[in-house]
């Protein structure tokens, strides 16, 4: 009897979980546990990518200069045939203005460790001198395996950023997969771990800075909060003091040689805009000529205390009120704050916003869909150039596939209320207005590969191209400064609270 | 109402397959390329008179006519892109991105039908299978290296099959006779599975008493007639049906292809190998034969050193007696249900023991297979193994280093969805039984939360032989890529292809002998 009990009661339970089954689809790809969808994402991702690598790179075949690519085989070379010393200083053996180290030592390590691999397979690639402009098959395609094997810690995210490592040619990943492991050991509350992982990843990319001010400011907030505020400052700030030590050991022996690294890193000779990037100073400088208005010296001043002043609200938000999701918030913020307003920005920088975007995904759906479609529509020209537009349609799409993946968690989220129930004409302009622009949007790629522009106006497109993602941009960083804002009403009105 | 939302669905499988497709299109191509380009030029440029005739390039057609149909209807979009493409003599070895482009989408976009054949099939499958079935068919790994890397049109040949299939499954017999007799007038390699079509139609279809037997009988061979009239009624018209016949059937080819596909002609070949071997050893004096085995019929000698000479008639034989169980079955019990594994097993059975066999040809039964795999424990299980085994053979077709990772990854992906997708499907179905084994093992008394671990594990699973096979596969890869370079240089440069030909037909044997017992045992 109690056999057939339990028998019944199996079947009951195997019925209703059969309910619940029939309503997720993707029950089949999650039921093995996170770590079985991690691998399936993973090796998904990683096929992406290597089929991404089949396409052409920045610079390819395209002498004197080449590009990207080019410039990652030249660090090899130098840092494999040069003593440590020489790597940043201008010398006969290293011509640093044919594509001279200008990022932190560690990706200089990085690249001596990839140039040792590559010796081992094909040495004419890295002979100092007489291997520039070489672009055989096997350095192509070992660099881009060992770029690979870093992804780990980006795979669970969006696929776009590979247009940029894989197509184009960088290393961002590292630096990024870094800064995901810090911001990883911020939220399982290690901070020591963290600070020294930032270090490291700003050890690589000086881009990193960008993220800065969030984690000084969340570090500083939760250190205030302790007991012993001093104590936990002079523990964090020790750390990372040694982990810069470690890394830039080389060059500590005398201030020349820090000075020199640090020239090469902020070169500010380049001016306060390049090309047509969707920020501030470019792209107002179709009405303000601020090169032409201001010195050099008088633009660094400038856009230092307007970066500044765009960092401050959320930092001091979260130097009152520390928390995990204000800390993301706080990261999309500095780093949208640098973008727009920093100096010396390049399109590849939106990189950095959309990593705390994408973390965010899950919270911030439609705003995560629109940064990642003016991301990629700003970097479009970059892409022309590099021939990647195959791969740019192709993992667009891919990308809006998954975000709408049948019964996923796309544009709608699970439990929505539809609340609309009086005719807003807000909401119905806020539609109206964003369609147009998506529309537009999408005319624009067409014209830009078909059309040619006007002669008196030859970057026409690419303005018009830039003025939209900016103003994009501007919108989404004023939403995300008020959200990250509110959440400090929301924490005081816990405070008082618990202290009623 | 399930079947209204599956589409956009499907559509979305699809479209993701698509998206990675376009990544690849400029990846390494075959000769099939220029084959397929020249015969757009072929068929734009010339009248159909001509078609076969032709010796303007080296790639001759040598498909039947529908598909030289098919070719010129594409060859009216290529004039438009790009005109040289379908030139026929400046258009030769074109390399340009237009034609690349343009075939490769057209590949792309030609599985559309194969997606149709797919949703006809599962139009009425409960959703885990739908699902299962498009995973396994639509993002299949040895679809995309056949046709989107090495380039060929096997996805929209293989819809015309499943279309087929779809209909006789539905009990609509005369539709499905029609598919396949179209099926056969696009490429003539699918006609082994004719004897099971005949067989079947006739005893399940025909076979329903005198009058209305022989009326049904009479417009079935009407339909197929007509069909075969339609294709090659022109060059009938034209005198040109020698000649068409001599290009779809070249015997000048040898037993096997250049590369062995892993049939049974390997074990055949090895076999015969190692007999001269040890003969020599023992002082017999064994002659080398002067014949090779990939290359043309040498008049009379036989390429074999001990072992009788195969002729292609004694394949055609061996086919047909490997077949004969399947048609005593079909004969005595034809039932809808079992129609793609007689399919999929008379395809097996011409892969194992046909002529010049070429690899790619497991697709022709891998991909019905799916439709099986779905329907019970064991035939995932089997499956699961088929298709790695089949999608591995297939590796040698892409040489170079820039695909490798790619085709490492594809085989990765999908073994990892199949284990993924068989393993939900097969888990609940043995839920109740594990636990009432655990009650007679006479364990202590489980809880109900207990008991549905152990439920899972009862569920897919791959036993030790299975993963030893597997294993082996990993280090017959690594033998072959990594460690006969390092240790044997350019030695022996076919050993590791021969290694992969032989341990992949070991597979495929196992699964001709599973499918055999498998059509024996049903009732």
């Amino acid at each position: 009897m109690g056999k057939k009990k339990e028998k019944k009661e199996i079947n009951e339970k195997v019925d209703v979980e059969a309910v619940e089954i029939e309503d997720d689809t993707w029950w089949w790809l999650t039921h093995k546990g996170i770590g079985a969808t991690f691998l399936c994402i993973s090796v998904f991702a990683l096929l992406v990518r290597v089929a991404v690598s089949l396409h052409p790179y920045s610079g390819a075949g395209s002498p004197p200069k080449f590009g990207d690519y080019e410039a990652q085989r030249h660090w090899m070379e130098i840092t494999l045939n040069l003593p440590v010393l020489e790597w940043y200083r201008n010398s006969t053996g290293n011509d640093l203005s044919y594509w001279g180290l200008d990022y932190p030592p560690l990706t200089a390590y990085q690249s001596y460790f990839h140039g040792l691999f590559l010796r081992f397979f094909d040495p004419d690639s890295v002979s100092l001198f007489t291997s520039r402009g070489y672009e055989t098959y096997v350095g192509c395609h070992s660099s881009r395996k060992n770029d690979c094997a870093w992804h780990i810690a980006m795979l669970l995210l969006n696929p776009c950023l590979i247009l940029i490592d894989h197509g184009h040619f960088q290393y961002n990943c590292i630096s990024l997969g870094l800064t995901v492991a810090a911001i990883a050991a911020i939220l399982s509350q290690r901070e020591l771990l963290a600070s020294c992982l930032f270090t490291l990843a700003l050890s690589h990319k000086q881009m990193s800075v960008y993220y800065a001010p969030a984690f000084f400011s969340h570090l500083l907030g939760k250190c205030l909060r302790r007991k012993n505020p001093i104590h936990g400052v002079a523990k964090l700030g020790l750390t990372v003091l040694g982990t810069f030590t470690v890394v830039w050991w080389p060059y500590l022996h005398s201030t020349d040689a820090l000075l020199g690294v640090l020239s090469r890193l902020a070169p500010f000779e380049r001016g306060i805009y390049e090309d047509y990037v969707a920020n501030f100073w470019c792209t107002s400088s179709v009405i303000i000529k601020w090169k032409r208005l201001f010195s050099v010296h008088s633009l660094k001043f400038i856009s230092l205390t307007a970066t500044v002043l765009t960092c401050l609200p959320s930092m001091v938000q979260q130097v009152m009120a520390p928390s995990s999701r204000g800390f993301l918030y706080g990261l999309l913020n500095s780093s949208f704050a640098f973008y727009l307003f920093s100096f010396q920005v390049h399109e590849k920088s939106i990189l950095l916003p959309l990593l705390p975007a994408s973390l965010l995904a899950l919270e911030e759906r439609r705003p995560f869909k629109w940064l990642m479609f003016y991301g990629l529509f700003s970097m479009f020209p970059l892409l022309c150039r590099d021939k990647l537009v195959l791969p740019y349609f192709a993992l667009h799409a891919l990308f809006m596939l998954l975000y709408h993946a049948p019964c996923g968690h796309g544009g709608r989220p699970r439990n929505a209320r539809p609340n609309n129930t009086k005719f807003d004409y807000f909401d119905s302009f806020k539609t109206f207005m964003n369609g147009f622009i998506y529309l537009s949007s999408f005319i624009l790629h067409i014209v830009y590969l078909t059309m040619h522009p006007p002669e008196k106006f030859p970057y026409l497109f690419e303005a018009i191209i830039m003025l939209i993602c900016f103003y994009q941009f501007a919108l989404l960083a004023f939403y995300t400064n008020v959200k990250q804002w509110s959440l400090l009403e929301h924490s005081t009105t816990e405070e008082e609270k618990k202290l009623i | 109402m399930e079947s209204s939302s599956s589409t956009p669905q499907l559509l979305w499988f699809f479209a993701i397959a698509a998206c990675v497709k376009l990544l690849l299109i400029p990846a390494y191509y075959s000769t099939d390329f220029e084959v397929h380009r020249h015969w757009l030029a072929l068929t734009h440029s010339l009248p159909l008179s001509n078609w076969y005739a032709d010796e303007t390039s080296p790639w001759t057609l040598d498909y039947p006519p529908f598909f030289a149909c098919f070719e010129r209807f594409l060859s009216i979009f290529a004039h438009y892109i790009d005109p040289q493409i379908v030139d026929l003599h400046n258009g030769l070895n074109y390399r340009a991105n237009s034609a690349i482009y343009f075939l490769r989408i057209s590949v792309i976009l030609s599985d559309l039908w194969l997606l149709y054949g797919v949703y006809r099939l599962t139009k009425n499958a409960d959703v885990k299978r739908r699902y299962l079935i498009w995973v396994l068919i639509v993002w299949s790994p040895a679809l995309v290296i056949v046709d989107h890397l090495h380039f060929q049109y096997n996805g929209f040949l293989l819809g015309w099959l499943l279309l087929s299939i779809s209909f006789l499954q539905e009990g609509k017999d005369l539709m499905g006779g029609f598919l396949f007799a179209v099926l056969l007038c696009f490429k003539h390699l699918f006609a082994v599975a004719a004897p099971v079509y005949f067989v079947y139609l006739l005893r399940h279809y025909c076979w329903k008493g005198l009058v209305r037997g022989f009326s049904r009988l009479s417009v079935l061979g009407a339909v197929v007639v007509a069909v075969f009239a339609a294709a090659y009624g022109p060059f009938l018209y034209h005198g040109q049906i020698q000649q068409v016949f001599n290009r779809m059937f070249p015997f000048g080819r040898g037993l096997c292809h250049a590369y062995w596909a892993p049939n049974f002609w390997v074990f055949y070949i090895i076999l015969d190998k190692v007999f001269s071997f040890f003969l020599k050893k023992f002082g017999f004096s064994i002659q080398i034969p002067a014949a090779s085995f990939t290359g043309g019929l040498v008049g009379d000698s036989s390429p074999f050193a001990v072992l009788p000479k195969i002729s292609p008639s004694t394949t055609l034989i061996m086919v047909l007696l490997a077949l004969s169980p399947c048609f005593i079955k079909a004969w005595t019990n034809p039932q809808p249900r079992m129609v793609a594994r007689w399919i999929a097993y008379a395809y097996t059975c011409g892969f194992l023991f046909g002529w010049h066999v070429h690899e790619k040809a497991s697709l022709h039964f891998v991909i019905p297979l799916a439709i099986v795999a779905v329907q019970s424990l064991e035939d995932a299980k089997h499956y699961f193994m088929l298709s790695i085994v089949s999608c591995y053979s297939l590796f040698p077709l892409l040489y170079e280093a820039q695909e490798y990772p790619i085709k490492v990854l594809l085989l990765l992906l999908h073994s990892i969805l199949m284990w993924l997708g068989f393993s939900t499907k097969f888990t609940r179905a043995s839920a109740p039984n594990t636990t009432v084994t655990a009650k007679k093992k006479g364990a202590q008394s489980k809880s109900i939360e207990s008991s549905s671990p152990a439920a899972e594990k009862g569920g897919f699973t791959i036993g030790w032989v299975g993963k030893s096979y597997l294993l082996g596969l990993l280090l017959v890869e690594i033998w072959g890529q990594f460690l006969h370079p390092y240790l044997l240089g350019d030695k022996f440069p076919f050993v590791p292809l021969m290694l992969i030909s032989t341990y992949c037909a070991f597979g495929i044997m196992y699964s001709w002998i599973w499918q055999l017992r498998c059509i024996i045992s049903t009732a």
